[in-house]
């Protein structure tokens, strides 16, 4: 088969997923949800009000429309406006995502070089007390709360010794405001992603192909970065394609807590204020760009590896 | 090499005795069990709301933790922060095992359209990031106890329903579940008598991943607003944190850090303990 017809294929198999993402958001925040008017009218709304913004949200709609109207928008991300500032969604998150990419893309990216190194150490030294002690402490690293080294990385390295910025944005002079959140991020990245990394490489050196690399003669080191790095590298591309779509959605938490106005600061703000519309959106929104990128992630599948066979 | 016959679970318990850390981890988890039934019946901490000191005491011999805002002692509020954790721990994981395993278990043994119908749920769910997910739902269901619970259950399942759906695929072809047909066994006999207690190592290692994801998950909630409310947890007693760290006082902060690093290590540990000693395919290996 064509990789041209694979792709369509594959994104025809997409829509079905499509409608149940549209299906559960319609489910969540139309049905489930509580009544608008009790959080825009307030407590003493007249039935005349309510009645009157119902029409104006489109919510005495037939419901097929209703959920027409989120499938419509996960393609044309018009997501209407704000309920508490009043703005386009769409030119709200247009704003936010240069932040939100300015504080993940680093981090993924510093993440994922310093883990593969340490899990290409570790496989290396298996079963050596190095091994061991790196899994404790990738462990213990993931035991400790998000919250808490966000609190304390502000409060000692920002606020006490005064070698970051606390809070606050600049673009394009954001280094000094981002580089403590990066930092953070990819102290909390490392710990599940050497365990991850080094799982996925071990998988590999029980093969056959590494005992036959082995018994002609070939050394650790050419078995572990030739032969065995480029087949781990399946699962590998694997895991970091699917991730990019998060790194959209920015760290709420850490974006939140420094200041920095990118999409997951939108999305905490937006919870704060019941802001269902900015939520919907978002919802709406990370998850078309999970389905894309999975759906790059099987391409990139058939590429990488010649033995999945496009059928 | 001689291995031991016996089943599994014997093995498997055998295994995970040698391990010292994992037996550690084990003791530490039942002590925090206890900790939180203590609270629960009022054994412990049933006064943690009354005014034990000046507000904002550092740490002494009389208040280990010292206390918080109103003079509440936070060793106190510690304890009944366990009280919270492990509910949610334990609840999640029951909830979201309960889901994944019945839907993966009618997926697998069944096949063709309800297997279809499973599998397109469950990847309609996975594509929408679990932090929005988990966040839509508690937003919609309200605050407290109840919405947490129920979003982090509804959240969490469908890793493990993928594995129960794969594991119970391939059991159906094996002989033993063709000879309980033949000898009249029924869909359900099958699926709860045969097939389910060969993939219940899956679950029992996904149950101490449950638990502590849960417990962390507890703390963003309750940050974004969203969790337990008019009782202390762990999540509150962090972000009450936040505005206490710049005059100092770290010590509301430490405690709950501390307390749900030691739990959370521990399943972690113990987790890694289980399955290399549960998975069949390890048994007999290094």
């Amino acid at each position: 088969m064509n990789i041209w017809t694979y792709i369509l294929r594959r994104t025809l198999y997409s829509i079905p997923i499509l409608l149940g993402v549209a299906l559960v958001i319609y489910v969540m925040f139309n049905l489930v949800a509580p009544n608008p008017a009790a959080i825009l009218l307030g407590r003493h709304a007249t039935a005349q009000q309510i009645v009157e913004l119902n029409h104006e949200l489109g919510l005495d709609r037939h419901w097929f429309l209703q959920y027409f109207d989120i499938v419509k928008s996960s393609f044309t991300f018009d997501f209407g406006r704000s309920w508490s500032t009043k703005q386009e969604i769409t030119e709200m998150f247009k704003a936010g995502a240069i932040p939100s990419l300015t504080v993940s893309v680093p981090s993924f990216v510093l993440a994922t070089i310093i883990s593969i190194i340490i899990s290409l150490f570790i496989a290396y030294y298996r079963g050596s007390m190095a091994d061991k002690v790196t899994v404790f402490v990738c462990v213990a690293l993931m035991s400790v709360s998000s919250m808490a080294y966000i609190l304390f990385a502000q409060y000692f390295f920002a606020y006490k010794l005064g070698w970051f910025e606390i809070s606050g944005y600049d673009f394009p002079n954001f280094l000094p405001y981002v580089a403590l959140p990066i930092i953070i991020s990819v102290v909390l990245e490392v710990g599940p992603d050497v365990r991850f990394y080094r799982t996925i490489i071990l998988d590999e050196i029980y093969q056959d192909y590494v005992r036959t690399a082995r018994a002609k003669g070939l050394s650790e080191k050419v078995i572990l970065f030739k032969h065995v790095l480029k087949n781990a590298m399946i699962p590998i591309i694997t895991y970091l394609v699917l991730a990019i779509p998060f790194l959209i959605l920015g760290a709420l938490l850490i974006e939140n807590f420094f200041g920095i106005p990118g999409l997951g600061a939108i999305t905490i703000n937006a919870i704060n204020s019941s802001d269902f519309p900015v939520i919907k959106a978002m919802t709406i929104l990370s998850s078309v760009a999970y389905i894309i990128f999975s759906i790059i992630t099987d391409v990139l599948y058939t590429l990488v590896d010649p033995r999945v066979r496009l059928k | 090499m001689s291995i031991k016959s016996g089943s599994l679970s014997a093995h498997a318990w055998r295994q995970i005795k040698k391990e010292k850390l994992a037996m550690l981890s084990l003791f530490i988890i039942v002590i925090y069990v206890l900790i939180a039934l203590a609270s629960v019946t009022g054994l412990l901490a049933a006064n943690w709301s009354k005014e034990v000191g000046a507000s904002y005491s550092a740490p002494s011999l009389q208040h280990i933790f010292g206390t918080d805002i109103f003079g509440r002692s936070v060793l106190e509020k510690t304890i009944k922060g366990t009280e919270v954790a492990i509910s949610v721990g334990l609840v999640t994981a029951v909830l979201s095992i309960t889901i994944g395993v019945f839907l993966g278990a009618m997926a697998g043994y069944f096949g063709g359209f309800i297997d279809e119908m499973i599998v397109w749920f469950y990847t309609t769910l996975s594509s929408i990031p679990t932090t929005m997910l988990l966040v839509a739902i508690a937003l919609i269901l309200g605050k407290g106890m109840l919405a947490v619970y129920l979003a982090l259950g509804l959240t969490s399942w469908v890793s493990l329903c993928r594995l129960i759906r794969g594991e119970v695929m391939r059991h159906c072809e094996r002989e033993y579940v063709q000879a309980a047909s033949a000898i009249g066994g029924g869909h359900l006999r099958k699926i709860f008598k045969h097939i389910l207690p060969n993939v219940s190592h899956i679950v029992i290692i996904n149950f101490s991943l449950q638990f502590q994801t849960a417990i962390k998950s507890e703390v963003i909630l309750s940050y974004l607003g969203l969790g337990v409310q008019g009782r202390p947890s762990w999540g509150t007693m962090i972000d009450d944190s936040k505005l206490e760290l710049a005059r100092g006082v770290w010590w509301q902060l430490a405690a709950a850090t501390i307390a749900m690093m030691f739990v959370v290590l521990a399943f972690n540990i113990l987790g890694d303990a289980l399955r290399d000693a549960l998975d069949p395919k390890l048994k007999g290996k290094s």
